[in-house]
């Protein structure tokens, strides 16, 4: 009889330090002697991992009330514009925000100051009201003065990425990295088999709800990532061959590290964060352990010309041959590179899996499903 | 023996004589050409390492620099803050001297020896972590 786990039955294990538990990778690799059959009785959690630039993230602050109080309506974090539509005195840091005056410090290097334990420089603008009769402060903050500070990242972990290349005259500076003229170069993104969704393409057990490793301590899945889109072609593996979902996730900052969240700036484009993101995946049956033996050579991606309007699709490739160091594109032999840390994620997908057996960390059931057949909007220009 | 390296420019007219021919027939000077950049009819520039005596050296810098190709010895290092770097990689995709590679573990491993100074890795690292080190 097919075997079926429940989540109580896999916690009951984490809890008595007995779970089986290997990493996304581990299993690619096992799958090839293994049948998900035999995969499925053997292992009870898969952690999947990924550590990449994610432009749509942020955190949200309560710097505490001053003495008069001030409603803050224009903010600045050590000179960085933070979203002042909040109350008095709260705010929204948004990792790519800057001060033109200096685009190489942003958002993201704020709330990697602020993780670190630094001081930061508050000032904030009001007009002063009845209630909130303060016009002006300027003080010091740090993740020990302020009372919340919490990550929430609406767009994180795509499930998969295209390749970035270049067929123009000129090096472009992108999100994707520096792209050389005349495709002298390629970029790619994804952890490949280790990468979150592309280990449970279907939303199985990633839902609103799921406990997750996020930036170095606990977070939780919130809610369907921005774009998320289920509508994207899959291939014969069952894997979206483009960008698709996304998952947007919370946790608490103040128990973050910079070992899991480091800002950056890319030139002529701006900063972003890496985020570092893992997610343990129960095997609940044969279908998980077949989703989760998903291997290198069966995740595909487009190839997109970022030198051309509508980056148009030049081919498609799989991650071994990304991995390989050279793909085909049009016939042209092509130098691969990641712009993700693939090492970075190996040591969450590890840690991940050692906090697991050891029942430190114990998977929650999604409290809710993800819908399934979500497509995109573009943005209309209308008179 | 002496090893140095240079960055060679020379102007628009210059850029059909047989340099190397002279470098090396004349002077004895092993040439191991590191960048070039030569296009017929425009300013071009390469980068040398030269290997010969030290006098010989001498000559032939003093012959290109007749000839009006102005040699500026390469000095500059790249220097990479390891100890702050997570692999992302961005560094390697513009890295085509092969000296920033990916290793097997896939972590980032610089080999300064074939590094030519293009400096193209300094803004790919969206971390900042490369810096030119002008030191002898």
């Amino acid at each position: 009889m097919a075997i079926k786990k429940s989540y109580e039955e896999i916690n009951g294990k984490i809890k008595k330090g007995k779970a089986v538990v290997f990493t996304a990778e581990e299993v690619s690799a096992m799958s090839k002697e293994l049948s998900p059959s035999e995969i499925v009785k053997k292992v009870d959690v898969v952690t999947t991992a990924t550590f990449g630039a994610m432009c749509s993230s942020g955190a949200f602050i309560n710097f505490g009330h001053a003495n008069p109080p001030i409603r803050m309506e224009r903010i600045r974090l050590n000179g960085v514009p933070v979203y002042e539509g909040l109350a008095a005195v709260d705010t929204y840091v948004g990792a790519t925000a800057c001060n033109p005056d200096n685009p190489q410090y942003g958002g993201a290097h704020v709330i990697q100051d602020l993780v670190e334990g630094k001081e930061l420089e508050l000032e904030a603008w009001g007009k002063g009201t009845d209630c909130y009769p303060r016009k002006h402060i300027k003080t010091k903050i740090s993740k020990e003065t302020v009372n919340e500070m919490f990550l929430f990242n609406p767009r994180n972990a795509y499930q998969n990425y295209n390749v970035a290349v270049n067929s123009t005259e000129k090096i472009k500076y992108t999100y994707m990295g520096s792209l050389l003229p005349n495709m002298r170069n390629a970029t790619y993104s994804t952890s490949g088999e280790l990468s979150p969704l592309l280990n449970d393409p279907d939303f199985r057990t990633i839902g609103l709800g799921t406990r997750i490793f996020l930036g170095g301590t606990e977070g939780f899945v919130s809610w369907p990532g921005t774009q998320f889109n289920t509508s994207k072609p899959k291939n014969e593996h069952g894997v979206p061959m483009s960008n698709a979902a996304t998952i947007a996730v919370i946790g608490d900052l103040k128990q973050m590290s910079s070992e899991y969240l480091q800002a950056a700036y890319y030139e002529k484009y701006g900063i972003s964060l890496f985020v570092g993101i893992g997610v343990p995946v129960p095997v609940l049956d044969e279908d998980m352990a077949q989703r989760l033996s998903i291997r290198n050579e069966q995740i595909e991606t487009m190839v997109l010309d970022y030198g051309k309007e509508g980056t148009p699709a030049l081919g498609r490739v799989n991650y071994e041959q990304l991995r390989s160091g050279f793909i085909k594109v049009k016939g042209k032999k092509v130098r691969t590179a990641p712009v993700a840390s693939l090492a970075k994620a190996r040591k969450i997908a590890d840690l991940l899996k050692e906090q697991v057996q050891k029942g430190e960390f114990e998977l929650q059931q999604p409290v809710k499903m993800f819908p399934s057949n979500t497509s995109l909007n573009g943005l209309k220009e209308v008179e | 023996m002496r090893k140095k390296r240079y960055i060679l420019t020379f102007p628009a007219k210059s850029g059909d004589k047989a340099l190397s021919y002279h470098l090396v027939k004349d002077y004895d000077i092993r040439i191991n050409i590191l960048k070039a950049e030569v296009r017929p009819g425009k300013t071009g520039s390469l980068v040398l390492e030269l290997k010969g005596t030290s006098e010989n050296l001498k000559k032939g810098i003093a012959w290109l620099e007749e000839n009006n190709v102005s040699c500026e010895p390469l000095n500059k290092k790249i220097h990479w803050n390891e100890q702050k770097c997570i692999n992302c990689g961005n560094c390697t995709a513009v890295c085509f001297s092969g000296a920033l590679k990916m290793d097997s573990n896939w972590e980032l491993s610089f080999n300064s020896e074939k590094c030519i100074v293009c400096e193209l890795c300094v803004p790919a690292c969206p971390l900042n972590l490369f810096e030119i080190d002008f030191r002898e």
